[in-house]
């Protein structure tokens, strides 16, 4: 289990803006009539969204009184899941897959110069407060190990070269081009494919 | 190697484009009218013939988890859930379906929900994936405005919504019922079965949950007949099935396979060979981490099905290939593993919470070489009261690698800890006693 702790400085109060209360009614409505609760889940996504990307307890509040349940469930929800950010991280928020098959692909070296271009330790703000970065389990993208995920997009087939390059234009405040940085299309494998060539020479 | 036109994904590495147009050239959406026109006792009949087996890791007869769903809707209505929280290390399949194959998948939401009488489908995405979501979200736009969705969906007379509902980083919800929790807007912690979903499931209601996958190759299998999936492979272990092969290969990827193909076909003819050649191999994980791991002697003859791998004592799981060579090492990976699993574990059940991360601890100090010579048979011990005491399958999937571990490598753990045991004396108190509750003259 992980341990997940809510900020200590919060603001006191948070409501949805226009464009975020018209998404939750939408969200509200894909759930059966009585099972507003079950809209939680996205309504916290759309809280962080608006807030920074972090969700404060007011927001928990909010959210509670919106969909007309106990605080103490959105609560439970908002630590429960990884993916809630509780506390202030960077605008880009970068996450680094350290699990077992980036793990033998070389992802310390991600760790590592993310170490040296944005702060000595995890879930901590870059020199100008635009970066974080955190080791995070699994992504999902194993093929193409190893790879981060700055806020949606994934950066994969990396090393420590190019993760370097990534995070100094993100530093600049560029956004560089998500997907394989090794030149290769998806999930084939590059110069060895065996499978469907017909489709791919068509 | 299986032949083009027995790939159910076309569009594996897109070269075709995933939008509606493209997917209907490949053969998608085509007659999906004639297929339920031939009535649900014969769509599951169909897939009973075809042998298809789960997709998500358990290998459950699909054909026979339909026929669970009750055969008259009463009162409750009836729920389709997909589960496309992959969060599985070493599993990377259902994303690629996500994005390049939606329609494959969207289409088989509608023949499933037709079969199991439910008029509301919920994909479960995990939240990582959310661009892959969206592109799925685009895919299921486009099929409402073409009207294979909503109101008589494609021409069918069958009523079907489909909606996307993201996780949030937590791989407990890839567990079925921890997934419903998910999405009724609760901590994604397993229930008790039974009642198994397909009685009492989302909102209490019959629901019937199928991974990704399963659903996608659906449409596939009834326009080209049961018997045609079922000579694929082999008796039991049917069909085709995307392998991830990741790790120390030379060339890392997805591809759509034959069951029962070996696993050095596998590695040494999609993924490009072991880096540094087959005799560097030292293991390979065959289905995803939580899966034992095979040592390299036993990959020479191995071949990729649920019961073959059975037989060695491990599982096809997700079919998510690890390989790992000389040059990694192995107790390091497990225990990597192991801090996966505690970090994963929802907390419910004790044994889980605290095994998990007790496993974790004991694995890197064995790791650093500094555990001592009886930790090892501790361990062995620890799995085996994780394993079998929890609410859900979390807590083999957790002490099964460490347990792989132990049964290949125990002697590399051995010759790297040779510390004498703390307590020298009372060699024979079980180490999972109080030691407090003992009598001390015994």
């Amino acid at each position: 289990m992980s341990l997940r702790k809510p900020a200590k400085n919060q603001p006191e109060n948070f409501e949805f803006n226009p464009s975020s209360l018209e998404a939750a009614k939408k969200i509200v409505d894909k759930y059966p009539k009585g099972k507003q609760q079950s809209a939680v889940m996205a309504l916290l996504y759309i809280a962080q969204k608006q807030n920074n990307n972090w969700i404060p307890l007011a927001a928990m509040k909010h959210i509670a009184k919106f969909l007309k349940m106990p605080y103490i469930k959105v609560y439970e929800v908002a630590t429960f899941y990884s993916m809630y950010n509780l506390s202030p991280v960077g605008k880009y928020f970068i996450q680094v897959c350290t699990t077992t098959p980036c793990m033998i692909r070389g992802a310390n070296k991600i760790v590592e110069a993310c170490k040296e271009k944005i702060s000595e330790n995890e879930s901590e703000l870059s020199n100008d407060k635009s970066c974080s970065w955190m080791e995070v389990e699994c992504l999902g993208a194993c093929v193409n190990a190893p790879m981060m995920q700055i806020n949606d997009d994934y950066y994969e087939d990396l090393d420590k070269e190019k993760t370097l390059k990534i995070l100094d234009k993100i530093l600049s405040g560029e956004k560089p081009i998500p997907g394989s940085y090794r030149g290769r299309i998806n999930n084939e494998p590059e110069n060895n494919r065996k499978t469907l060539m017909d489709l791919k020479n068509a | 190697m299986l032949k083009d036109q027995d790939r159910i994904f076309q569009n594996l590495y897109n070269d075709l484009g995933p939008d509606l147009i493209s997917s209907q050239k490949r053969g998608d959406w085509v007659n999906t009218k004639d297929i339920t026109g031939k009535g649900r006792d014969w769509i599951i009949n169909e897939i009973k013939d075809s042998q298809l087996r789960g997709r998500g890791g358990a290998g459950f007869p699909t054909g026979l988890k339909w026929s669970f769903a009750p055969k008259e809707v009463g009162s409750r209505p009836h729920y389709l859930v997909i589960n496309g929280d992959e969060s599985e290390p070493g599993t990377c399949k259902d994303r690629d379906i996500l994005r390049f194959e939606p329609h494959k998948l969207i289409e088989g939401c509608l023949i499933a929900s037709f079969a199991i009488q439910a008029h509301v489908c919920y994909i479960y995405i995990r939240g990582e994936y959310f661009i892959d979501g969206q592109k799925l979200q685009a895919a299921i736009d486009e099929a409402y405005e073409k009207k294979l969705l909503g109101k008589n969906a494609a021409g069918t007379g069958w009523d079907l919504d489909v909606y996307i509902h993201y996780g949030a980083g937590a791989y407990i919800c890839g567990e079925e019922t921890a997934l419903l929790e998910s999405i009724e807007g609760k901590k994604g912690q397993p229930r008790l079965k039974p009642p198994f979903p397909a009685l009492i499931g989302l909102y209490g209601c019959p629901t019937i949950i199928n991974n990704v996958e399963t659903i996608a190759v659906i449409p596939t299998i009834l326009r080209r007949g049961g018997k045609w999936f079922s000579s694929l492979g082999r008796e039991k272990n049917t069909g085709t099935k995307i392998f991830c092969i990741s790790g120390n290969v030379n060339n890392p990827c997805n591809v759509e396979e034959e069951m029962n193909i070996p696993l050095k076909e596998l590695i040494e003819v999609h993924a490009g060979g072991v880096i540094g050649g087959w005799e560097n191999l030292q293991a390979v994980i065959p289905g995803g981490s939580s899966m034992p791991l095979i040592p390299k002697e036993k990959c020479e003859t191995l071949t990729m099905d649920f019961d073959s791998l059975m037989a060695e004592k491990s599982g096809l799981g997700t079919a998510g290939v690890v390989v790992i060579n000389k040059d990694q090492d192995i107790i390091k990976c497990m225990a990597r593993i192991a801090r996966f699993y505690k970090h994963e574990s929802c907390g419910q059940c004790t044994p889980c919470r605290e095994g998990s991360g007790w496993m974790w601890r004991m694995l890197e100090r064995m790791a650093k070489g500094e555990a001592s010579k009886d930790e090892i048979e501790m361990l062995g011990d620890v799995t085996k009261q994780i394993e079998g005491h929890t609410i859900c399958a979390f807590g083999e999937g957790s002490s099964w690698p460490v347990q792989g571990l132990l049964r290949h490598f125990k002697d590399e753990i051995k010759k790297r800890n040779k510390f004498d045991p703390i307590v020298k004396e009372k060699k024979n108190i079980p180490y999972l006693v109080d030691q407090h509750l003992l009598d001390k003259n015994a």
